[in-house]
């Protein structure tokens, strides 16, 4: 029964992706990451659901979107434990996590408040040097941002 | 090499890194050359460093080459406004090559990539200063005859000194044992650590090299700036430490050289300069030899 109840509370989809395991705080960032402010698609989202992994979670279903890997794989900074369903006539036709691609670029601020990317208009671009605990190396300054300096654009 | 910028040590390969350092050791032998009559060389100094420029600016003048550019950012339209990346476009119609020195970090690359002529960085805030690395390499082959297996002692301020860190990138593809002499507060990075332990490097890490100098075919010294304490009773303490002077070198490999990349102030006492174990001036002038040979091979004038 309870189980029933919450998945009534974000309505399914027929044809498209759900993004799931989202930490809460970070929904409206991994929205904006990946553009779904910016497309027509019918888009629903949940947020300060309950999670037994993450406390509170977040989630969003977009309507007839598939994404290419490399696509989704950007918001593996913002939610690195989301999970992927692919849904195709009501049915999870397959599950997906995010992979921390190697190299990044306009997602997250250089930590550097002397690098060229906080002082002129250049866009920010790092090569990941570890992927555990992410971090991040600038390809501009060289400088490394961690995980726990990550500020999002 | 030929059309590539240069912004940071790591953009050459090892063989590339030699290469530089054989074509400088042929700029010793025969300095004035006139294979850069017609060329046009822009040095673009957005914050003054006299020494780098003027090395830039010899090894230009000496192969016949031309200079534009600027010695400070007060004479550029800089102080109007204008961007980097317009500054950069408009110089590279006027230019072959641009040498560039700017405060910001990260700023050498960023023109590499909006320029149309190869940029060389001739420093980037606190960030790369390859010019100055491959002369450093170039003065330690040349007093040590080769630049495989020796103890490399760094002293001074590892923290933020930029030499120290390009050259302990440059030296790392040659098996160097690297001896690291720091206050606590100025200790070098772990990244620079961890970089070594990839590589299966050694290093060893003290505060003091009064007992342990003997050991040393290199002693690269750098400046300990008193802005980089908080406290300053505490760097009036330690800075002695870090201040050789000629007594000190008694017991030395005979082998020993001392090398700064200057501007000195005081860690190193005047008593050394006549030592012959000191090396820094003629270090200064290898820098001319050095970035003769990285323009020529940038312009493809030589191979």
């Amino acid at each position: 029964m309870a189980k029933d109840i919450k998945q009534l509370k974000v309505s399914a989809i027929r044809n498209g992706t759900v993004i799931d395991h989202i930490p809460a705080n970070n929904l409206f960032k991994v929205i904006n990451i990946l553009g779904l402010d910016h497309i027509d698609n019918q888009i629903t989202f949940g947020t300060n659901l309950e999670s037994k992994r993450l406390g509170s979670k977040g989630i969003v279903k977009i309507s007839d979107k598939y994404f290419v890997d490399e696509e989704i794989n950007r918001i593996a900074l913002a939610a690195p434990e989301a999970k992927l369903n692919i849904i195709r006539e009501y049915h999870v036709e397959e599950k997906k996590e995010v992979i921390v691609p190697d190299q990044f670029s306009g997602i997250v601020k250089c930590v550097n408040p002397k690098c060229i990317t906080n002082s002129e208009d250049v866009k920010p671009k790092f090569r990941v040097i570890s992927k555990k605990e992410v971090s991040l190396k600038c390809h501009y300054c060289e400088k490394i941002t961690d995980q726990e300096h990550m500020v999002f654009i | 090499m030929r059309n590539r910028s240069l912004i940071s040590i790591n953009d050459y390969s090892k063989e590339e890194i030699l290469r530089v350092l054989d074509l400088a050791g042929e700029f010793e032998q025969n300095p004035s050359q006139d294979i850069l009559r017609g060329k046009v060389i822009a040095t673009l100094f957005f914050e003054p460093s006299t020494r780098t420029r003027l090395s830039f600016e010899s090894a230009v003048n000496r192969l016949g080459g031309k200079i534009i550019g600027f010695t400070d950012s007060s004479s550029s339209s800089a102080t109007k406004g204008e961007s980097l990346k317009d500054t950069i476009k408009t110089v590279s119609n006027y230019s072959d090559l641009i040498v560039m020195r700017h405060p910001i970090e990260g700023s050498a690359r960023y023109a590499s990539e909006v320029g149309m002529v190869p940029i060389v960085n001739a420093g980037d805030g606190a960030n790369q200063h390859p010019t100055q690395t491959l002369l450093d390499l170039y003065s330690i082959r040349k007093t040590q005859g080769t630049l495989n297996n020796l103890n490399l002692f760094i002293v001074g301020d590892l923290k933020y000194g930029r030499t120290v860190h390009s050259l302990l990138m440059g030296m790392a593809h040659f098996n160097a044992t690297f001896w690291f002499i720091s206050p606590k507060e100025l200790r070098i990075p772990n990244e620079y650590k961890l970089y070594l332990d990839q590589r299966g490097l050694k290093y060893h890490e003290h505060t003091d090299f009064r007992d342990i100098a003997g050991e040393a075919d290199i002693i690269y010294m750098t400046r300990v700036q008193k802005e980089r304490f908080s406290d300053p009773i505490e760097y009036e303490k330690t800075r002695s430490a870090y201040v050789l002077k000629s007594t000190m070198l008694e017991g030395t490999k005979s082998n020993l050289k001392i090398l700064h990349p200057l501007p000195r102030v005081n860690e190193i006492s005047t008593d050394v300069d006549d030592h012959d174990k000191a090396y820094y001036f003629t270090q200064a002038l290898n820098g001319v030899y050095t970035r003769q040979a990285i323009i020529s091979l940038i312009l493809g004038l030589k191979n």
